[in-house]
């Protein structure tokens, strides 16, 4: 079977091209408010064929120029969101923002230079440090989709607050959880709320660098807000709390099996084996993030329960 | 001459085969025969469903990737040898269930896509074998360990953490010993890994003895089920003779 997959992988590696046609992600702008759009990436973890088109991106054409949050997962992925922004407006790139320093996020800064990018401080030493790395990962995982993709740390250091840029009124928000550092932007003009990775909505959420009691803090915050639609990091917009309340409900789930597991001795293994409840059976790949999520919390959690015998 | 070469190399089988079989692969790894030959060819071996290996599919950290085995269905047995063969060092860890069942869990490194088995030898001299597939985006035998990269892994070294649970007839026991356990693949850092660990009741008896390898994780936790009552004696001994005790008082 191994052979035969080993088989598969080298058959479209090869064969990508003829399906994977110029590497077309097949981006398409789609409006969610005034002067708002957004390209919805697939409900998928990163594969030869999506090319890393996993994630959501948007963009706010404002009177002074064009906001972009959030640039995708790769250079090409950056130039076809350039090439629909342009169907769009023909106004300058104003400013790119990045939410948080994962890979899917940022990787497309290149196409929008010479263009200012700014994230939080945090944001922007995760680039720096882990952003080349990141980069060489998704070559293994989406291949020549990635050609000519070098990590772009970002040159502005983005000040929480409030910016007024072109008659739209962003409100940055800076939270932690998913990471050590994620941004939300809230226009407070359209109510759009972008919410990067801190919302996820029918996608389980991903944990590498999760900090879970910060997560509920900044889902409480993200929840006493006036949006009118909230834009996750992965999956469909909602003009609801329903993404925020499901991502929590997930997030409590996830913390609470790994503590009890821990708290009755379980090794790694037999908590991966959790029935994972019927309410998120409509989370996409549930059961592969249960399994990475066990190997990023549980050995802090576990070690918690240990006690220093000399 | 490459024909030659090749009317050599089944000779080479040929004779190998009559000596001892060498049973097909069921995980079809290119590595297997040579698995056998470099430590298992002293017995007999069968792939036997009752050695039972789970391990997550894919590696997430290839620094920390969990692996329980249970050949409890055995009886007599005299040593569990995990190896994972497309690792630069295949040897992960040896253990000797003595006075435990024979079950137990632990994190190791992989540095690619491999097999990981557990051959479980019994006193008839059998090698009885289970595995599966890991696959991984790989590195993790040659990354320097946290502790290393934080420079501070001298401060904790031989720090043992345990707790025990009472379920049922066994003792669910966790023991964790602070420890690099560099794999001596990084440049310019040797390598330094637990070789033992002993764990005794109070009369002497052994219980359990583990025999780790440089592939065990950093840090490393055992997972294990101990026989009932009375305390539990912990020693391990590094590459370096540096010795580290403790005891569980129960
Ligand atoms: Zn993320």
């Amino acid at each position: 079977m191994r052979r035969l997959l080993g088989g598969l992988v080298l058959f479209i590696f090869f064969s990508q091209p003829l399906f994977a046609a110029k590497f077309d992600y097949g981006l398409n702008a789609k409006p969610v408010a005034d002067n708002t759009y957004l390209f919805i990436g697939k409900k998928e973890d990163f594969n030869f064929q999506n090319g890393g088109n996993i994630v959501n991106s948007g963009f706010i054409i404002t009177d002074e120029g064009v906001v972009v949050i959030d640039t995708g997962s790769s250079r090409r992925y950056g130039e076809q969101m350039l090439a629909e922004i342009r169907k769009q407006t023909n106004k300058p790139i104003f400013k790119v923002i990045n939410t948080h320093h994962h890979p899917d996020h940022f990787l497309g800064n290149q196409a929008f230079k010479p263009a200012p990018i700014a994230a939080l401080k945090g944001t922007v030493k995760g680039i720096k440090n882990s952003g080349d790395m990141f980069a060489e990962n998704l070559y293994r995982m989406t291949g020549d989709w990635m050609r000519g993709t070098e990590a772009v740390v970002p040159d502005i250091t983005l000040q929480p607050g409030i910016e007024e840029i072109g008659g739209h009124e962003l409100e940055y928000i800076e939270l932690s959880g998913h990471t050590g550092s994620d941004l939300a932007v809230f226009d407070r003009t359209t109510g759009v709320l972008f919410a990067g990775d801190l919302v996820f909505h029918n996608r389980t959420l991903t944990t590498p660098h999760a900090i879970p009691e910060k997560w509920f803090v900044a889902l409480d915050k993200l929840a006493k807000l006036p949006f009118k639609v909230l834009i996750p990091g992965h999956g469909e917009p909602v003009s609801d709390l329903s993404a925020i309340e499901q991502t929590r409900d997930y997030l409590r789930w996830l913390v609470t099996t790994l503590e009890n597991g821990a708290n009755k001795g379980l090794s790694m293994n037999e908590v991966m084996q959790t029935e994972i409840p019927a309410r998120f059976a409509g989370l996409a790949l549930v059961k592969s993030e249960l399994n990475r999520s066990v190997v990023h919390l549980y050995p802090g959690i576990e070690k918690k329960t240990l006690h220093k015998l000399n | 001459m490459r024909l030659f070469l090749c009317v050599l190399l089944m000779v080479g089988s040929f004779s190998m085969a009559s000596a001892e079989e060498i049973p097909e692969d069921p995980l079809g790894s290119i590595q297997w025969d040579d698995m056998v030959r470099a430590y298992l060819s002293e017995h007999k071996v069968v792939f036997d469903d009752r050695v039972k290996v789970v391990a997550p599919e894919f590696a997430e950290d290839s620094m920390n990737v969990p692996v329980s085995v249970d050949a409890s269905e055995l009886t007599g047995i005299k040593e569990i040898f995990l190896f994972a063969e497309f690792n630069p060092i295949p040897k992960i860890l040896k253990f000797y269930p003595e006075a435990s069942k024979a079950a137990f869990s632990f994190r190791f490194k992989i540095q690619q896509a491999s097999p990981v088995r557990a051959a479980v030898l019994t006193n008839d001299n059998i090698w009885h074998v289970g595995g599966v597939w890991i696959d991984a985006a790989g590195g993790g035998c040659t990354r320097a360990s946290d502790d290393r990269l934080a420079g501070d892994w001298a401060d904790h070294l031989g720090e043992i953490y345990a707790a025990v649970w009472d379920t049922g007839t066994v003792r669910r026991t966790k023991i964790s010993i602070s420890h690099p356990m560099d794999t001596g693949l990084v440049a310019g850092i040797p390598s330094f890994y637990i070789e033992e660990i002993q764990l005794t009741d109070d009369a002497g008896k052994l219980l359990a003895r583990i025999e780790p390898y440089e592939p065990v994780q950093e840090n490393p936790v055992f997972t294990l089920d101990l026989g009932k009552n009375g305390s539990i004696n912990i020693e391990a001994i590094d590459n370096n003779a540096n010795e580290f005790s403790a005891r569980i008082v129960r």
